[in-house]
């Protein structure tokens, strides 16, 4: 009967859990539609393509401007009202001719903006310019404030580790109660029998387990063996494990998100790992490659950020990036006050190990994914692979060469795999398993 | 068996009744133990609250704490650029071409630097003239990161600005009146540098130039300005003679400036049956008299003697004077043998003397060598002693009021420095332009600290018309200024040194850009030989009278008669007749502080960290000087004392095989004792003897106390007829006999039936394919190697071979990965000790004859042999590791894998060729080997793509794997097949004598795939069947006679 009760308890928690999962993705559908809505009402009133102009814009004009905030040339919401339309046609056309002949207006955004002169786009048409007009007047959303009641929700919600975490307490509880609840049917069916005067067979007393298994010599022998060998394996498994930092996801200095810029904006590795194409190493990049894409992105788009990391946070963390450069962004000049970063080093080979990036990405063509994991998914960067010898050399014994193209492995190639009788070498038989090609 | 022996303690036994032996018979102890002096005070005992359980508990918690905080992995930090330059890629090298100037070497090379900072030093190929770094300047990058030098300007012994210095000083000058401003300074051989002095002379009047050589050639040069007029040292271009004779001069040394070894040894090789003759009159055992192909003793006043005679025979003028008979005859020879060469012959001389100078280049003149061009003379040496006596002089008489003293250190290289000093005190103001606190700089009011050549700009001028660019290589490390740039300063220009040097080169450049030029490093203008020279050169060959027939150039010059008449009555000495010399090490000591160059043994006597005092054995026996090995095997030595007028020294003695009797050698450059580390405080200062800037002094020496020890790596002098370690032959027999006569492979015997040891029958081993794929040689050429060291320094700084010191060294624990070995003939020559060993049958006069083998001739010959890892491909030591840490490579590469590796040494034990080295201790990071591995400034010259290894490794040559997987990896990644050459080593790319030649012998045209099949290829130890993977060739010596 309590059994029952229990049970039912048990299933309304995972129900409530559920239900608490469900109310997390509410608020988020709703803020979307909001947008929409947004969106769809300025499209209306300035009469230009909306769509048209966030292309154009992106793709023209983002070099230099934001919609909301001064960069190199001005922020631009609001210009469509400040200025006549004609005006801002004959501007983007070639502003330099009409602060040349005098314009005041003209000339007053000259001198505003350092004297830099605007780039002349005569190739928009004045439609073209209308659509952009409707996309930088579209006025700023502000990110809704969450209510206060939806943080619980966020905060039970967040990650699915913790919900499995949930359940198998649940579980574990269940258990317990289960055995709780046998001890006391047992009692009580005890207590019945003492009451209706059955009588229990009396067990006979027999030796101890424990008394029996010291008696058995041969028992013990083979119990002595499988415990010697079980420990010499955890010990045999804890001694391989220490150096190995696979999982190793140190704090940053700066919260650098892989996932944003390989994944989201599928920039290239090689990008900013310039130097895995020539060198040994594959190199940090140095703060002004950064600076080549964040002089014009000095914050998140609101979609980017998470639950995890809000848009604040990301800000923030560029923030440190401009502190570190020396970069001034409201006054869109640099400092000269530089700072360091001081990254900690993930992948750690240790010195004895001789280790080529450029052997493997320029010439065996090897993807970076292949040994550093799935980057354009890591939110924080953390090692991927063991970066152990036996994780070497099987991926050497497992890879063939790429000799397609490539002069230098013809003769080598030709002879060697005559040699071997196959068509393709591995890197083993080219040598790969050597212990000088990587230890000197 | 039992004993009945019983063993007395002591006398106090004997009597019976001591109460002594009563108490002491049950105690073990004589005294007492203090125990109640620790254990008596029981209260305090009683009221200690930690018990002794306590005190288990914490050592068991902190040894536990210890061992869990030990199991966290170190957080390691990368730091990049925050703007990275343009040029550099982390982890790819930059060269960049530039010129050393010290004063002493002078040399176009290129640098290589990883990620900003230097750390090899290489031959720059498109140099036409010094191009060749020798030891000193491959040690040079090291001396760069030297924690002793100075970090900034410095009045007395406080710091003090570039602005206050500039101030102060230049209120002194200005105030100074009519009293001399001397520029005391080394020999810059800058054109811009000289315009710059001239500039600093219009500006303050009453300048003076002084230029100070710590090693003079002061005589050298006034000789050849007596004959043309210009004050430079004679060029000799020895690859377009077939006949040398020196007398005195070692030209493969450091004479005039070095550098001429890579012109000898091209005349060396045989080829088409000829190489070149070379005869040499010598006091020193120098490395031009060890390989010579004829060595004739001679002190130096003898060497005189010689002279003269020489010049009676070859040109038939002037008069022979008292001679020695024996060296009469030798002369003689020398003679025809000139006579025969005509133009074809050099003479070059050594002889600090300006008598001795003119003769030999008169004797040039009358012969027409070849060698020599007059219109490219040498610029790298100016100094002139006289000048710098005068100097002294004057300052001691109060005529000179501001003194300044760049690059060089007269406090310590003068003979008469405490006149120096006295003098100094009386000079109104005084600087020194240095980057240690040097004794000079220590007495000087200001230091005006200079940066290290690889971090300044300059231009040098080699020879005539021989131009070579300075660029900095790394942003100075300290708060540094250049000599030039201070006077560039002091003369009120703002210009930086770098644009006054290019506009000074405007007029040299010509048609070439300036970037184009700092490019290359170097940059010669053609200067056309003088017309008759031109025509005297292309005359027919043939005897002196041939060449006679062509009028000789009119040259109004000395009276070279009177100075052939002058030394012709040179008198002998009747005591002893001393030479100083400069190590290829050390040099002139500039460098002293270099651990590199110090723990570099001399390539003669084989002894690191010290000079001493070389003795011929017949002298040393006079004097009862000896030398003897200790027990653990190493090299001691008495102590003499050497007085050279008033002033006196005492040194170790070195009993050295060839030294001419009567004569003793000591070398300069040691012995510093201010602006250095205190291991690097070693040998005796020998220039309070270079009196009046002669290297030759007649000296007295006797023995004193003491005995002295070195450390020398090498006790086995002699080969013991041991011919299948150095083959040697003559030219003679080259080119008569069949090769397998003179360079014949070794059998052994199976079954009593005879098998070349090459033939697979008698190999232990199964043989490997060895034909796909690259399979690396290196070849070594014993007739090209000079024994110059340049390989050993160049090893050192490419594969962090770490420094040990002294008395590691004297433990045989040296860690040089190259060594050259250097062997004596204990008979005349190699082949009398292979006669002698061959004619001992049975045990009769054996052991007796063996040991008398051990002893160097009086008069030896002297092989050079650098011996590093020979790569067997049948390589004992691989057999014998128990964990595999070693084993061989399909390109031919023994690997050792440190990691592995557990420290048992059985390979080393196991190898014939003793070229593995183990680490004792931890050589980085340790206080107990303060060399430069132990700072962090030091630790910039390390390679980082070899492992620095740890203690209880053992390591040894790599054949440079990391240089050749470069190769390769850039090969790969154009997509290009590899040319010949490309493959190098890091001691092949220092030899500039083309002795050591590596590649690919399964590029069948590779050099070195042909010189694996030349009739003189052999390998070492080739019995031993080790089939090595580097290779020899037997040394052939010119003994044709005229």
């Amino acid at each position: 009967m309590r059994q029952v009760k229990h049970r039912n308890s048990a299933s309304k928690i995972l129900i409530l859990g559920t239900v608490f999962l469900f109310t997390f993705f509410n608020p988020v559908f709703a803020q979307d539609e909001a947008a929409v809505d947004n969106v769809a009402a300025t499209e209306a009133s300035s009469g230009g393509d909306v769509a048209k102009g966030e292309e154009l814009f992106k793709s023209l004009c983002a070099a230099c401007h934001k919609r909301y905030k001064k960069m190199t040339g001005p922020a631009l919401f609001g210009v469509a009202d400040k200025y006549e339309r004609e005006w801002i046609y004959s501007w983007v056309k070639n502003s330099a001719a009409m602060v040349a002949s005098g314009d005041p207006q003209a000339v007053a955004i000259y001198e505003e903006y350092n004297k830099t002169a605007m780039n002349a786009f005569p190739q928009l048409s004045n439609t073209d310019i209308d659509n952009i007009m409707a996309y930088v007047m579209v006025p700023k959303v502000e990110p809704p404030t969450p209510a206060p009641g939806n943080e619980s929700s966020t905060a039970s919600g967040s990650g699915s580790g913790v919900s499995m975490n949930v359940i198998l307490a649940i579980l574990a509880l269940v258990f317990l109660m289960l055995l709780v609840v046998l001890f006391l049917v047992n009692k009580t069916l005890r207590s019945f029998a003492a009451a209706n005067n059955v009588e229990l067979p009396e067990s006979e007393a027999r030796t101890p387990i424990w008394k029996a298994f010291i008696q058995n010599q041969f028992l013990v022998l083979v119990t002595a063996i499988f415990l010697l060998l079980s420990s010499g394996y955890f010990v045999y498994g804890y001694f391989m494990q220490v150096g190995v930092d696979q999982g190793y996801a140190p704090i940053q200095p700066i919260h650098y998100s892989h996932k944003i810029h390989a994944g989201d904006n599928q920039i290239e590795c090689k990008y900013c790992h310039s130097s895995a194409r020539v060198s040994k190493t594959s190199g940090i990049p140095s703060l002004n490659v950064c600076m080549n894409c964040h002089k014009s992105i000095s914050e998140v788009a609101d979609a980017t950020a998470t639950p995890d990391h809000s848009k604040e946070f990301y800000d923030g963390e560029i923030q440190k990036l401009y502190d570190a450069v020396g970069w001034d962004a409201s006054a869109q000049a640099y400092t000269g006050k530089t700072k360091p970063v001081k990254w900690v080093r993930i992948h750690n080979l240790p010195d004895f190990a001789y280790f080529n990036h450029s052997q493997h990405v320029s010439v065996a063509g090897v993807e970076c994914q292949t040994c550093h994991g799935p980057v354009e998914e890591m939110e924080i960067m953390y090692q991927h692979a063991p970066l152990t010898m036996g994780w070497c050399i099987n991926c050497h014994r497992e890879t063939n060469v790429k000799v397609a193209d490539n002069k230098y492995y013809e003769k080598i190639h030709k002879e060697l795999s005559k040699k071997y009788g196959v068509e393709q070498l591995t890197a083993a038989q080219m040598g790969g398993l050597e212990c000088g090609k990587c230890h000197y | 068996m039992s004993s009945n022996k019983k063993y007395w303690k002591s006398v106090e036994e004997l009597n019976e009744d001591s109460s002594i032996v009563e108490t002491l018979q049950q105690n073990e102890f004589v005294q007492e133990i203090p125990t109640d002096e620790f254990l008596g005070d029981k209260s305090s005992l009683e009221n200690s609250s930690t018990s002794r359980r306590d005190f288990l508990k914490y050592v068991g918690f902190s040894t536990a704490a210890a061992t869990l905080a030990a199991c966290e992995g170190p957080v390691k930090k990368s730091i990049p650029y925050v703007v990275q330059p343009e040029r550099i890629v982390p982890g790819v090298a930059n060269y960049y071409a530039t010129t050393i100037a010290d004063g002493y070497d002078f040399a176009s090379v290129l640098i290589k630097t990883r990620e900003g900072r230097p750390i090899k030093v290489e031959n720059n190929n498109l140099a036409v003239s010094n191009g060749d770094a020798n030891a000193r300047v491959h040690a040079s990058v090291l001396s760069l990161y030297d924690s002793s030098r100075l970090q900034g300007p410095k009045k007395g012994a406080e710091d003090i600005s570039w602005d206050s210095l500039d101030k102060e000083v230049g209120a002194k000058l200005n105030g100074l009146g009519s009293k001399q401003i001397v520029l005391l300074t080394q020999t810059f051989a800058s054109p811009s540098t000289s315009k710059l002095v001239s500039d600093f002379r219009a500006k303050y009047q009453n300048v003076k130039h002084v230029v100070y050589d710590a090693v003079s050639n002061s005589e050298a040069l006034d000789a050849y300005q007596m004959m043309y007029g210009e004050r430079a040292l004679a060029d000799y271009d020895f690859a377009k003679v077939n006949t040398i004779v020196s007398i005195g001069a070692d030209f493969l040394g450091d004479w005039q400036g070095g550098g001429y070894d890579s012109g000898y040894a091209k005349g060396r090789i045989p080829k088409n049956g000829k190489m070149s003759r070379h005869i040499q009159f010598e006091a020193n055992m120098s490395l031009s008299g060890a390989n010579a192909d004829k060595r004739v003793q001679a002190t130096p006043s003898q060497q005189k003697q010689v002279l003269a005679a020489l010049y009676k025979y070859v040109t038939g003028s002037g008069s022979k004077g008292a001679l020695d008979s024996g060296l009469d005859t030798e002369v003689v020879k020398a003679a025809k043998q000139i006579q025969k060469a005509g133009s074809n012959a050099l003479v070059v001389t050594g002889i600090q003397d300006v008598d001795a100078q003119l003769v030999v280049l008169e004797i040039n003149k009358a012969i027409k060598s070849k060698a020599f061009n007059e219109s490219t003379p040498r610029t790298i040496r100016k100094g002139d002693a006289k000048a710098v006596a005068q100097l002294v002089k004057d300052m001691n008489a109060g005529r000179v009021g501001g003194l300044l003293i760049a690059g060089v250190n007269p406090m310590y290289s003068l003979p008469n420095a405490s006149e120096f000093k006295s003098g100094l005190e009386k000079v109104d103001v005084s600087v020194a332009f240095s980057m240690h606190n040097d004794a000079t700089a220590e007495l000087c009011q200001y230091v005006a600290t200079t940066p290290h050549y690889l971090e300044s700009w300059g231009d040098v001028e080699l020879k005539k018309g021989s131009y070579s660019l300075m660029q900095p290589t790394i942003r100075p490390l300290f708060d540094t200024r250049q000599f030039q740039e201070t006077l560039l300063k002091w003369t009120g220009n703002t210009a930086t040194y770098h644009d006054y040097i290019k506009n000074a080169w405007t007029g040299i450049l010509g048609g070439t850009s300036w970037n184009q030029a700092l490019h290359d490093g170097v940059l010669v203008k053609p200067i056309l030989p003088k017309q008759e020279l031109v025509d005297a050169l292309d005359a027919p060959e043939g005897d002196i009278a041939d060449i006679e027939a062509v009028p000789a150039p009119t040259v109004v010059g000395p009276n070279v008669g009177a100075a052939a008449r002058r030394l012709s009555v040179t008198k002998s000495n009747d005591g002893l007749e001393l030479t100083l010399y400069t190590k290829t090490s050390l040099g002139d000591g500039q460098q002293a502080n270099n651990p590199w160059l110090q723990e570099m043994p001399d390539p003669i006597t084989r002894t690191s960290w010290d000079n001493y005092l070389t003795v011929s054995k017949a002298d040393a026996d006079q004097l009862g000087l000896t030398n003897e090995n200790v027990a653990n095997g190493a090299l001691n030595g008495s102590y003499a004392k050497v007085v050279v007028g008033g002033a006196e020294v005492t040194v170790p003695v070195i009993i050295q095989p060839g030294q001419a009797k009567g004569s003793v050698g000591l070398a300069l450059g040691y012995g510093k004792s201010k602006g250095l580390k205190e291991d690097m405080n070693v040998g005796v200062n020998a220039y309070p003897l270079y009196q009046n800037l002669n290297a030759v002094q007649t000296v007295s020496v006797t023995a004193a106390e003491g005995t002295h020890e070195f450390a020398c790596v090498q006790l086995h002098n002699t080969l013991m007829g041991r011919g299948d370690i150095v083959k040697e032959t003559t030219l003679e027999i080259f080119n008569t006999k069949d090769h397998h006569e003179w360079n014949a492979i070794p059998e052994v015997s199976k079954n009593h039936i005879e098998y070349e040891v090459t033939s697979p029958e008698v190999d232990l081993w199964d043989e490997f394919d060895r034909s796909v794929g690259h399979h690396f040689n290196l070849s070594i050429d014993l007739n090209a190697c000079t024994g110059c060291g340049a390989c050993v320094i160049a090893c050192h700084a490419e594969n962090n071979v770490p420094v040990v010191g002294k008395s590691e060294v004297r433990r045989s624990r040296d860690m040089h990965w190259l060594r050259i070995d250097r062997y004596y003939s204990s008979q005349d020559s190699f082949e009398g000790d292979d006669n002698k060993k061959n004619a001992i049958a049975g045990l009769g006069s054996s052991l007796s004859e063996f040991g008398e083998m051990e002893n160097p001739s009086e008069n030896p010959q002297v092989v050079f042999q650098p011996v590093m890892c020979q790569h067997c491909n049948h390589a004992p030591c691989e057999t014998v590791c128990p964990v595999a840490a070693t084993s061989h490579g399909r390109q031919g590469q023994n690997h050792m894998a440190y990691n592995r590796c557990v420290g048992t040494r059985y390979c080393a034990n196991n190898c014939p060729y003793k070229v593995r080295r183990f680490n004792w201790f931890l050589y980085n990071n340790n206080d107990e080997f303060d060399y430069h591995m132990n700072n962090d400034l030091g630790r910039m010259v390390l390679n980082p793509d070899v492992t620095v290894r740890s203690r209880g490794v053992m390591e040894k040559c790599s054949m440079c794997i990391q240089m050749t997987q470069k190769t390769i990896l850039d090969a790969k990644r154009d997509g290009r097949a590899i040319k010949d050459g490309e493959f190098q080593t890091a001691c092949s790319a220092a030899c500039s004598s083309g002795a050591m030649v590596f590649g690919d012998v399964n590029d069948k045209d590779s050099e070195v795939a042909k010189l694996k099949e030349d009739d003189r290829m052999y390998h070492l130890l080739e019995h031993v069947g080790t089939k090595p993977n580097v290779m020899y060739h037997t040394k052939v010596r010119n003994t044709t006679e005229a």
